[in-house]
């Protein structure tokens, strides 16, 4: 779900682009390098993002996981019909921080932090898409306390309130029509809304019917980004327009709905040493029809982004070696929310699909190292957003977009 | 233990180094086909030379169609292509000067202050005597007409003034007894566009029909005068060194002329593009002003009205009438748009008549002159095109009008023939275009060259011209904000602006693509400027 806050941040934009950012998840070293999947995967203190009702039956009584990875992504954006290039190449630092308590038998804390949303984008300032983004940089951090309640040796349930707060800043050109522009330079705007905090809520549950099977559901809630009194400053305004209201500097209202995420999944202990897990993700895009950008001057400006609910497919597996290695390896398709005609270049998502894996070194009984990888393929697409329009007519843009992402990610896990 | 983070490393850079790469690169199936533009010239007038809002700029001809071409044959093996230089329009304010005294206004913009066109303030720095004697790929040489490319005095600048040089030309002719034409082949064209004739035509039209003024005569202003410049398909003049400014040039001179600049242009095996003459009916310098803009308001409401229908519209329809032309005058309507009162130069006249009828009342001298002034009189017709300039004049008191009686232009006075262009004298220009198209393109079938259908292309604008985006550009007059994005013309009403350009050279490039078997990438209109706009001026 983290990617849904790229995507609904961006939005935030107000300009006829769609939201972005790179739906990439990279909760935890473990899971990611078993293709994230975890909501029925009982490793370590990372199950307190992937399903709070896990922790309940990690076997320690503290546990702690701390990671971070390095997140590069490229995208690649041609036009031969106009002979355009250009190319957008961004670095991340997502990271989390899980710890959980056993306080009695039965009854588990824990509190997760973490960065589902830090990517951006970055593209040549005034390339031929400025119109719809020239860069955006979103960032957002969630706590999430959590409890979780064993029921029995074979079923928990666990969740807890997700705290989010988030910023955006993005920045845009006003139209491809030089006309808006000073000296050469085209006029833009940065929309910023820094401090936004809004509430939602996850919740799981785990059923093991046997020693080696355990099934997990869990939900994460729409949280909705309320942006309100972010600033719209113009820039490089022709002084014909200069007392135009829509061009002057002034407070904006959005909201971004973040959407719900439903994940149910299972792990098999096929033997002592090996396990497989499954997980499917379902995201309610669907939720995200348009941004709606409210500015002071009263004037609005409605994007459509009709997004669709989507889906992930995720598989992984851990192989452990020894008392000092255990190996992973995971594959996971993502499916795109955004269809065909409203592919816009802040998030240039077409469908993909997540290579993973890793390793952790257990130094002794209490800490191991963990390293894991992503490497992220998506095709060669053709598209376009056709839903900007200038002078009453629109305008649409598109060309081929080629996209990779690549995640090498350290972390440490710690627990008695 | 070691070992294992140093292949960590390598995993990590090899990944790391496996960034995006696409099929087939932008530019891999670009190709300059069966041409070769590693010195391509282009031949033309303004339209070639980036002429807008009313001139050249440093900035404007930066747009011209041909630069905008060049762009894209140096994706595939195009050489350097040069132009003019404007170095010395420091400010971009166009214009032109002559030993320190404008010949030529600046560039026209919208000033917002006032809400309409305005030249630039500011005085030109385009001298026209300091001579580059340069010849450059972009030859386009504002108001050139066919026969001018042959001239060897048309870089003179003793003949700027007299009318036989050309300003423009004579900043780079290489010398002074140059020919545009001669010059060009000094780049040894290898590709050439040639887009020539348009001003044989032009200058007619824009004139309404109507001499030039001459600077030579500065008391008297030539374009007043009765007298229409001619149209030698009718006088059967084939010395173009003796045509006026405004004459139509004479078809089978056009086709000589045209048949020796495309012989010399391909001698030596250079393939290229020429471009029909456009039809200039079509352009918003006639479509802009309508042939009614009287309205009963206008005319100062129905007392205003019903006087001028007693005193001036009644007699005259009543002596039209009495001659068979009952609609040449009407009587104004006190709820409808009016149409002017114009000059038709070919009109019946009616002098003698009115004169007759008008000196028992007024008396022989003032009968006289009113029987002058509308003797060739009539109200014009959905079918007339008034100039773009004439909305400056129309409904404003005329200074050579033998009485306040009847000094208001287009009202009590009529239009002068320079500010309107009759049915007569549109086909004196439609039959000339398609005489000299016809030559355009048998010329260009016996040399296998493409050709470009401008005519067609213009024609479109008039309705709406959908480009590749979906983008739809009609050839509307600039009206405000909300047509900018979609118009294609420049202020001047007869010169595209950048945007214009930039859909012409996508025409041209298509029919280079279809006729030489290249790929050569479009321009985006969109992302060209259209009118300029400043905040006060």
């Amino acid at each position: 779900m983290r990617k849904l806050l790229s995507l609904t941040l961006l939005a935030l934009a107000g300009s006829t682009a769609f939201a972005g950012g790179y739906r990439v998840s990279i909760q935890g070293q473990k899971q990611l390098a078993m293709g994230h999947t975890g909501v029925a995967v009982v490793n370590s203190a990372e199950v307190a993002f992937f399903n709070p009702a896990g922790m309940a039956f990690l076997d320690k009584k503290f546990n702690l996981s701390v990671g971070v990875s390095g997140l590069f992504a490229e995208t690649k954006f041609q036009n031969s019909q106009y002979n355009w290039e250009a190319s957008t190449q961004n670095v991340g630092t997502p990271f989390n921080i899980y710890a959980t308590y056993r306080l009695n038998d039965w009854f588990t804390a824990g509190l997760a932090v973490y960065t589902p949303y830090g990517s951006s984008v970055e593209w040549d300032q005034d390339w031929e898409g400025a119109h719809l983004v020239n860069n955006i940089d979103l960032k957002a951090i969630f706590f999430q306390p959590s409890i979780s309640v064993r029921v029995g040796e074979h079923f928990s349930f666990g969740g807890g309130p997700i705290l989010a707060m988030g910023g955006v800043n993005f920045n845009r050109n006003l139209a491809t029509n030089p006309l808006l522009s000073v000296d050469g330079q085209p006029a833009d705007v940065t929309l910023d809304a820094q401090g936004i905090n809004a509430w939602g809520y996850t919740a799981g549950i785990m059923f093991n019917p046997t020693d080696k099977l355990r099934l997990g559901m869990n939900y994460r809630s729409e949280i909705i980004m309320e942006a309100r009194g972010g600033d719209a400053n113009f820039n490089d305004i022709p002084d014909f327009a200069s007392t135009d209201p829509r061009f002057q500097d002034q407070k904006f209202d959005a909201d971004l709905p973040l959407p719900a995420e439903f994940t149910v999944g299972l792990s098999y202990q096929v033997t002592d040493k090996w396990m497989l897990a499954f997980d499917y993700n379902r995201a309610m895009w669907s939720v995200y029809e348009a941004l709606t950008v409210n500015f002071e001057n009263g004037t609005s400006s409605v994007n459509p982004r009709n997004y669709q609910n989507s889906s992930t497919y995720r598989v992984g597996t851990q192989y452990k070696a020894n008392d000092k290695f255990t190996f992973r390896a995971g594959w996971y398709f993502d499916e795109s929310p955004v269809q065909d005609g409203y592919f816009a270049p802040e998030t240039p998502r077409n469908d993909s699909m997540g290579y993973t894996g890793g390793l952790t070194y257990q130094l002794n009984g209490k800490l191991g190292i963990d390293f894991s990888f992503l490497y992220l393929h998506f095709d060669e697409v053709d598209n376009s957003y056709n839903h900007y329009s200038e002078n009453g007519n629109i305008q649409p843009f598109g060309g081929t977009y080629k996209s990779s992402v690549f995640s090498p990610g350290i972390g440490i896990t710690y627990g008695f | 233990m070691k070992n294992k983070f140093i292949y960590l490393a390598i995993l990590a850079a090899g990944f790391a180094s496996c960034e995006p790469e696409f099929e087939n690169e932008v530019n891999a199936e670009y190709s300059a086909g069966d041409a070769d533009f590693s010195s391509y010239v282009a031949i033309g007038n303004s339209l070639t030379a980036g002429y807008m809002d009313g001139t050249v700029s440093r900035v404007s001809q930066s747009y011209s169609y041909p630069s905008l071409l060049a762009r894209q044959f140096a994706l595939v093996g195009g050489g350097e292509f040069t132009q003019p230089s404007y170095a010395d329009d420091v400010n971009n304010l166009g214009g032109l000067m002559l030993g320190g005294i404008p010949i030529g206004g600046t560039r026209l913009v919208i000033d917002a202050s006032q809400g309409r066109p305005e030249p630039i303030a500011g005085t030109s720095t385009i001298e026209v005597s300091n001579p580059q004697a340069t010849a450059y790929n972009n030859m386009g040489v504002p108001g050139a007409k066919s026969f001018h490319l042959l001239s060897n005095t048309y870089g003179d600048v003793a003949g700027v003034m007299p009318g036989y040089a050309n300003p423009y030309f004579v900043r780079h002719a290489i010398t002074a007894s140059s020919t545009v034409l001669g010059d060009a082949m000094t780049k040894n064209p290898t590709f050439f566009t040639n887009w020539i004739g348009a001003n044989d035509v032009l200058s007619y039209a824009t004139g309404g029909g109507a001499l030039p003024d001459n600077p030579l005569t500065p008391s008297v202003d030539e374009s007043l005068l009765p007298t229409p410049a001619a149209d030698h398909n009718a006088t059967g003049n084939l010395d173009p060194s003796t045509y006026g400014g405004n004459d139509i040039t004479n078809a089978n001179v056009y086709a000589s002329v045209y048949s020796t600049i495309i012989n010399t242009l391909t001698m030596n095996g250079a393939k290229g593009v020429v471009a029909t003459v456009p039809s200039v009916t079509s352009i918003p310098y006639f479509t802009t002003v309508p042939y009614n803009p009287l309205s009963p308001t206008a005319l100062g409401g129905s007392a205003n009205i019903n006087a001028l229908n007693a005193q001036l519209y009644g007699p005259l329809n009543q002596i039209f009438s009495a001659f068979g032309e009952p609609n040449r005058v009407k009587l104004l309507s006190a709820t409808a748009a009016n149409p002017i009162l114009i000059y038709d130069a070919d009109a019946a006249d009616r002098s003698a008549q009115i004169t007759a009828v008008l000196t028992p009342t007024l008396g022989a001298p003032t009968a006289t002159a009113f029987g002058m002034v509308f003797g060739k009189a009539r109200q014009a017709t959905r079918d007339d095109l008034v100039v773009l300039r004439a909305s400056g004049v129309i409904g404003t008191p005329n200074a050579s009008s033998p009485s306040t009686l009847i000094n208001i232009n287009g009202v009590s006075y009529p239009m002068a023939n320079k500010w309107v262009l009759t049915t007569t004298e549109q086909l004196k220009v439609s039959n000339a275009t398609a005489s000299y198209n016809s030559s355009i393109r048998s010329i260009a079938a016996s040399k296998g060259l493409a050709v470009a259908d401008m005519n067609a292309i213009m024609n479109q604008l008039v309705g709406a011209l959908r480009v590749e985006t979906g983008q739809v550009y009609t050839a509307n007059y600039f009206s405000g904000a909300a047509t900018e994005g979609v118009v294609l013309f420049s202020l001047d009403g007869v010169h595209p602006n950048a945007r214009g350009y930039a859909v012409i050279t996508n025409e041209i490039i298509k029919v280079i693509n279809r006729h030489y078997n290249a790929n050569l990438p479009l321009h985006n209109p969109s992302y060209f400027p259209g009118i300029n706009i400043v905040g006060s001026n």
